[in-house]
């Protein structure tokens, strides 16, 4: 028989209400704190914008209107981008695929990292070795260079983005539950289930995951915003959702020679990736406090711990 | 030194090579291994992804003519490690191959980039430096004070900002909109050198700098806070040493030893970060020439600034990581076995 099953089950009963309701308080505190409410308050205004927007749109936001760099009117609130089309109707389309792209490659991120981090550190030995190199190779190459480097073979294919962002993502995100990992991995109730024989992956995923709540969170929030800024300057640069599609990051590109003319078409939805990314940001910063309690970027403490610096043996 | 020399001699470990030697080496062997690895990713990702270089040039224009004569010129009509070992060592011998977009030499289209970029990352990296460090000392010094706040929460909305919302922000005040004082973008054409017209590089490098100082400033800030707290400053204030001289030689210099780690991890935001800037600036250096490339599908120009990048970014993770090591201390004396 597994080991959980060994335990008994009053002291699972009593575990479990507390493991599954850990997060959610966590969340109710961080909404408390100011910065928790002002960046979520951000994060889900933008997102809402960007959800409901397509539905909304007064104009197609395809269609050629008027002409290009018109000054706002009462037909078009933000007026017309360089090919004469309704800023505000692109504005209100422009979000979501953004949104989602940022999602899936946070969420395909924090899956990889997090199981490379926490089996390098629980396994050690040789697999530990091969990760972390991995992860070393795969840290010198900036996020935005990676995903280049894939697009100039495979073009510009959404799910390539995707997944080049995400996988980028991963060494970060190993790192960091790596050395959190290391810690838990040496307390007592850890060794127990050991002792009883309860398979690796099991230790793993029942004993280990759920102690990493707050830096997943914390993870997840700070990902997500690099997600959003690193999908952004993707299409800003032309490799992103191609033409006609409208998105926030093409935008400022394709509207930025009518600064003069029209700065509405640049000036919105730079705003709108500005406050939503700061939103996630400061959304995350409480959550770190909160859990962590420190100031630091929990990247930037990973880091020192990392570099077998601390350690002179 | 002295310390760390003396105990090996009389402790134990007299065998173990001294600590930092090894500990240098070893840093610098890693670094090595992970740039021969990186040179991997580079060649696989661009030599065995499906469709492979030649046909991605080429795309829908590619008739088995054409393609065949492109797969010799890209060698990749030859076995996988036979490629890499010929791309490898023309790396090194600078044959860098030639670009598909022009047939140029990679190298005299890099080049002049190189250089132009070189400028900007050194100018963005050292002014960024100082002004984060200063910002963070004294955010420390004033802890919960209105500038600590202020400057606080300022830093996490800049490390919240896509580098070209930034860079657009610049241009919309000081190059058109608000104020008309400098150039919105370089009219610098590709293989001149970027000093030529000094006023090209204020709005690049300002970027930059705004979006490395956060970093070093909280790295800093946490740093010093941690100094400043120590039982050595403590034990220094109570010996009566003047304020002044507890921050400048007993909490200061201990505080730079982690900060100068994230210079490191800085230049990877920069390495990153001279990609979008140089192409909103339109600035002749290597991250617009990376964009151009992509555009085009310019394999071997592609290969080479990643590979560059990446290098720039892993050599300097090293020298880092060694100047912080000969920085501190502490971590120089060997611990009792």
């Amino acid at each position: 028989m597994t080991a959980a099953a060994q335990v008994p089950p009053a002291a699972r009963a009593a575990r479990g209400p507390v493991r599954r309701h850990q997060w959610l308080a966590t969340l109710r505190t961080v909404i408390r704190t100011p910065r928790g409410a002002v960046g979520l308050a951000l994060a889900l205004s933008v997102t809402v914008l960007a959800a409901i927007g397509p539905a909304v749109a007064p104009q197609s936001p395809t269609a050629l209107l008027t002409v290009p760099f018109a000054k706002p009117s009462g037909q078009f609130p933000l007026g017309s981008d360089f090919l004469g089309r309704d800023v505000l109707s692109r504005v209100l389309a422009g979000g979501w695929v953004l949104l989602l792209m940022a999602a899936a490659a946070t969420a395909l991120g924090i899956i990889v990292g997090a199981t490379a981090g926490i089996s390098a550190a629980y396994l050690r030995g040789w697999s530990d070795s091969l990760i972390m190199r991995t992860v070393d190779v795969i840290l010198a190459f900036p996020q935005l260079v990676f995903a280049l480097l894939l697009v100039s073979v495979i073009g510009p294919k959404l799910w390539l983005i995707v997944l080049a962002v995400g996988l980028s993502h991963a060494p970060q995100v190993a790192r960091v539950l790596r050395s959190a990992t290391l810690e838990i991995s040496e307390r007592d109730y850890v060794k127990a289930v050991e002792l009883q024989g309860m398979r690796p992956t099991k230790v793993m995923r029942t004993e280990i995951l759920p102690n990493l709540i707050s830096p997943l969170m914390v993870e997840t929030g700070l990902r997500l915003t690099y997600s959003i800024v690193i999908m952004a300057g993707l299409a800003f640069l032309g490799f992103g959702q191609q033409p006609p599609a409208a998105n926030w990051g093409s935008m400022i590109n394709e509207n930025r020679i009518g600064l003069t003319l029209n700065p509405w078409a640049v000036i919105v939805p730079a705003l709108l990736i500005a406050l939503l990314t700061i939103g996630t940001n400061t959304f995350t910063d409480a959550v770190a406090r909160v859990t962590i309690g420190v100031d630091r970027q929990p990247e930037e403490v990973a880091l020192l711990d990392d570099l077998g610096l601390q350690e002179v043996k | 030194m002295s310390v760390a020399t003396a105990s090996v001699r009389r402790g134990p470990s007299r065998a173990v090579a001294h600590p930092i030697r090894t500990l240098v080496i070893r840093r610098a062997a890693l670094g090595i291994v992970t740039l021969l690895l990186v040179s991997v990713v580079v060649f696989l990702a661009t030599e065995v992804l499906p469709g492979n270089a030649a046909f991605a040039v080429l795309g829908r224009s590619a008739n088995p003519a054409r393609l065949h004569s492109l797969e010799r010129q890209l060698h990749l009509n030859r076995g996988l490690l036979d490629q890499y070992w010929t791309w490898l060592s023309g790396l090194f011998s600078g044959r860098l191959g030639d670009s598909l977009a022009n047939g140029q030499p990679v190298w005299s289209l890099v080049e002049p980039r190189l250089v132009n970029s070189a400028v900007l990352v050194f100018l963005a990296g050292a002014i960024g430096t100082v002004i984060g460090v200063v910002l963070g000392a004294v955010a420390a010094l004033r802890k919960d004070g209105w500038f600590d706040h202020v400057s606080s929460v300022a830093a996490l909305a800049v490390t919240s900002l896509p580098e070209f919302v930034i860079a657009i922000t610049l241009v919309i005040v000081f190059a058109t909109n608000v104020w008309h004082l400098l150039p919105a973008v370089s009219l610098l054409p590709p293989g001149t050198y970027a000093w030529s017209q000094p006023k090209l590089l204020i709005l690049p490098v300002a970027t930059l700098v705004i979006v490395i100082v956060p970093y070093l400033f909280r790295m800093m800030r946490g740093a010093m806070i941690e100094a400043l707290e120590s039982d050595y400053v403590e034990m220094a204030r109570l010996k009566g040493v003047p304020e002044w001289r507890v921050v400048f030689t007993h909490a200061l210099p201990s505080a730079m030893a982690p900060t100068i780690q994230v210079i490191g991890l800085n230049f990877l935001y920069l390495a990153g970060g001279v990609v979008v800037v140089e192409y909103v600036f339109n600035y002749p250096g290597i991250g617009q020439g990376l964009v151009f490339a992509v555009g085009n599908r310019d394999i071997p120009v592609v290969q080479f600034i990643v590979l560059v990048l990446a290098a720039f970014y892993v050599l300097m993770n090293i020298l880092t990581d060694v100047i912080a090591l000969l920085a501190s201390p502490r971590r120089r004396i060997p611990r009792e076995p």
